[in-house]
């Protein structure tokens, strides 16, 4: 079972995210865990292996883009697949995720066929 | 309660959440801004709040929400950014897109696709607005800035970080290293240590950690501080504090004037080393550590239910012990009864802790209240001062949700009706700001909540007048008339010390439906008005809803629940000692007359046989207002959950829930509140209803 961490400040969000990827087929099914804030995800990410990291960038205190360079730093992590998600419609912080090696980009509104589609694109190329 | 539906629920709470969130910083930067103190962080978090309902409202479909929450983010983004001026014209449509935003939910709620009619000219009001300032370019270049860290930082970020340097701050790094399983406690510390000081950028992970159970972070932190004054303030064996070189001179300023040890001048305002931290800011960051949970309330009613059915299943097996004794099984008995108490208490622990996880305080709702007195004094151009006290009494979260409106009645009522105009304050020697307060404080079991304020008063005349005026009264009695019982007649529907209606409380519409609500909370409503100097209501409400304490009762062969915080004693009653009075049926108790309501009569129980010879009295009401229910047979003292009758039998006066007996029998609970009413208010139809029967 794919085991995917899920960051984002807004409970709202988490669970739509969550919602849409417990029940996937395509992800047989997977295991969503939530990190409420960047340092949530930072006080998890040591603890164990995920498949996939979904984040948001907009959030206090560490941002999504933060995150994403420690996991490109890390031994661990670093080929983690990362699809980033944000309200930012910025085309600059897009840029910027993408050249800090994320692996996908998200604009809200979100739509669970196309979260879901991302994900399993991204989980199977990791197999792969 | 599951998949996308339980996300949609959850949306409207995080949605609540933040628009509240929005209000407090708003009220807060409007006194701030008034006080002479802004304070850029409170945009910050009014801005970050409605991004985040921009967000979610995207994700959920929520149009409306996504427009205005659009545009006030432009607002806010620029505010925060420093493109704009605060001014208390550019706070009005921040203030309006709260109830706004309000209202939006509310209908798509209700599944109601067309938007509230507030929505358009708000937006246009907000499109209206000029232009702020493009925001300065540059700047960054003149630190010598790790391009590591420039790229992870996000827009805002960068323009604080920028504006920062414009400023004339200094920037430095603090290195820190927290263990992971204490970071937000650490991270806290370090924000309001660091808070007098300057502004934290960014936190930036080095992923440098000398263990798996710590995490090295690279704080930026701009500050006009100097080095020695925040090694002081900061500096630990977990942090170090080490200034950012400058690429080049800062511009304007020759590098001769810059003292040796500073990268910039250090501002009078900032607190030095060794100054004590603000206690404000260290109970703020205990506050802020601590661990919370959104609970959908149905969830808790439901735990609430699970207790209540316990509590039966403990009565039963009460029967069954005493089934055991009666054949004789003592040892076993004893042993049960031992159990049996245990379990009470833990049964009683357990209660008592839904209920305190009900509990919020009051000043989620004051908060409203504050909103909507900066918004109605402004539009009436009544300068007019809140004083709010006991904001953190704590009341059920259902009562709180229920109190809003009719709180929002009084206040409009009171700062339409009751303060006067400037001038003719003046004039009485009052000064020109009225005041308005708002104070609740816990009275025993029952919480208090006092609406006061330093207006004109009621006019009692003029209602009895106008009483008189549309028939309710006839002339003789309005002429015998108390000047108490002549203010009650605000709560009369229809009646209005106000001639012209208008637009803020319209004809004092509303006091009726407002003692109605608050009837129906439990609680009850009373009114002291003074000619010249004010007027105050008072609300008495239960803390809790939930479970009640009850006497149980029997009418009729019915059996029903009185709820023990409004019965003040219990007596026997031979049916002799009572008299008419004013059409009632009273009866003396230790030298004072207590209006009594036959039960079967009132409530009009079929009667099978007749009502024994020793019946009781319940001495029940709150205060001056007690009435004696003359019911067959008292059966005892219980705590019962109480639920609402549904939307069929909501109208029907006198019962304010039913309780499951726990023997597939239903009890009503009555609602002692209304029937003094009805006894004391429509005494005439009662009192033609006894003769019928009687």
């Amino acid at each position: 079972m794919p085991k995917i961490l899920v960051v984002d400040d807004s409970s709202s969000v988490r669970s739509f995210v969550r919602d849409a990827l417990e029940e996937a087929a395509e992800l047989r099914p997977a295991e969503v865990v939530e990190a409420t804030s960047g340092f949530d995800a930072l006080r998890l990410l040591p603890r164990d292996q995920y498949d996939l990291v979904i984040t948001d960038i907009n959030m206090p205190d560490i941002n999504g883009l933060e995150l994403l360079a420690f996991i490109r730093a890390s031994e661990r992590h670093r080929a983690v697949p990362v699809l980033i998600i944000s309200t930012q419609s910025s085309e600059r912080d897009r840029e910027r995720g993408l050249s800090l090696g994320a692996n996908a980009f998200l604009a809200k509104p979100l739509d669970p066929h196309s979260l879901r589609e991302g994900a399993a694109r991204l989980l199977h190329s990791q197999r792969a | 309660m599951d998949g996308i539906d339980g996300a949609r629920e959850e949306f409207y709470s995080e949605a609540q959440e933040l628009i509240d969130t929005l209000s407090r910083n708003l009220l807060a930067l409007d006194a701030a801004q008034k006080a002479g103190l802004p304070d850029p962080t409170l945009i910050n978090e009014a801005f970050r709040a409605v991004h985040t309902l921009k967000g979610l409202a995207g994700l959920f479909g929520s149009t409306g929400t996504s427009r205005l929450a659009h545009a006030t983010e432009d607002l806010l983004d620029e505010l925060r950014l420093g493109r704009r001026e605060l001014r208390a014209e550019l706070l009005d449509p921040l203030f309006r897109s709260v109830d706004v935003f309000t209202q939006i939910l509310l209908r798509d709620k209700q599944g109601l696709d067309e938007p509230p009619p507030t929505l358009e000219p708000l937006l246009s009001a907000l499109r209206g607005l000029e232009q702020g300032e493009v925001a300065e370019q540059g700047a960054l270049e003149q630190y010598a800035l790790d391009p590591g860290v420039l790229a992870v930082l996000t827009e805002y970020e960068e323009h604080r970080l920028r504006a920062s340097i414009l400023a004339g701050l200094a920037l430095y790094k603090l290195r820190v290293c927290f263990d992971l399983t204490s970071i937000d406690r650490a991270l806290d510390e370090l924000k309001e240590r660091a808070k007098p000081y300057g502004e934290i950028i960014t936190y930036l992970p080095t992923g440098e950690s000398p263990s798996v159970d710590t995490i090295e972070l690279d704080v930026l932190f701009a500050s006009a501080a100097d080095l020695s004054t925040l090694v002081g303030a900061l500096g630990t064996d977990r942090v170090v504090v080490e200034p950012i070189a400058r690429s080049r001179p800062r511009e304007g300023l020759a590098p001769s004037v810059l003292p040796p040890a500073a990268l910039a001048p250090s501002a009078p305002a900032v607190p030095q080393a060794g100054d004590a931290a603000p206690e404000v800011g260290l109970e703020r960051s205990l506050k802020a550590v601590s661990q919370t949970v959104r609970v959908d309330i149905r969830k808790l009613d439901h735990l609430m239910n699970i207790v209540g059915e316990l509590s039966l299943v403990r009565s039963a097996l009460q029967r069954w012990g005493e089934r055991l004794r009666a054949e004789g099984h003592r040892a076993l008995v004893t042993e049960l009864q031992r159990l049996g108490r245990t379990f009470d208490r833990r049964l009683l622990e357990l209660q008592d802790g839904i209920l305190e996880v009900r509990m919020v305080p009051l000043g989620q709702v004051f908060d409203r209240l504050a909103r909507v007195l900066r918004q109605v004094s402004r539009e009436l151009g009544k300068d007019i001062r809140l004083v709010i006290t006991g904001a953190e009494t704590e009341l059920d979260k259902l009562i709180v949700e229920e109190l809003s409106d009719p709180l929002m009645h009084m206040i409009r009522n009171a700062i339409d009706h009751g303060i006067e105009g400037a001038e003719q304050r003046r004039a009485v020697g009052k000064p020109a700001a009225g005041t308005i307060a708002l104070n609740a404080f816990q009275k025993g079991n029952h919480v208090m909540i006092e609406i006061e304020d330093d207006g004109g008063g009621i006019d009692a005349a003029a209602l009895v007048a106008r009483a008189v005026r549309m028939g309710v009264l006839d002339a003789t009695e309005a002429s015998q008339m108390s000047h108490r019982e002549a203010l009650e007649l605000v709560f009369t529907p229809g009646l209005s010390t106000k001639l012209e209606a208008s637009d803020v409380s319209g004809r004092g519409v509303g006091m009726d439906v407002v003692k109605t609500n608050i009837a129906r909370l439990g609680g009850v409503i009373d009114l002291e008005s003074e000619p010249g100097i004010g007027t105050k209501l008072a609300i008495t409400l239960p803390t809790t809803l939930a479970i009640v304490s009850a006497l149980m009762v029997e009418v009729a062969g019915q059996i029903y629940a009185v709820p023990l915080a409004v019965v003040s004693e219990a007596l026997a009653f031979d049916g002799q000692e009572t008299r008419r009075l004013e059409g009632r049926e009273v009866m003396s108790l230790r030298g004072a007359s207590l209006t009594l309501c036959q039960l079967a009569v009132h409530l009009r129980l079929a009667v099978a046989e007749p009502a024994p010879e020793r019946r009781f009295v319940v001495v029940s009401g709150f205060g001056a207002r007690r009435m004696g229910l003359v019911v067959d047979r008292l059966i005892g003292q219980q705590d019962i959950v109480v639920k609402p009758l549904g939307h069929s039998l909501a109208a029907v006066r006198g019962f304010s829930g039913a309780t499951d007996l726990g023997d597939q029998r239903v009890a009503l609970v009555l609602d002692v509140g209304a029937l003094i009413e009805e006894v004391f208010v429509l005494g005439d139809a009662a009192h033609d209803a006894w003769r019928l029967h009687g």
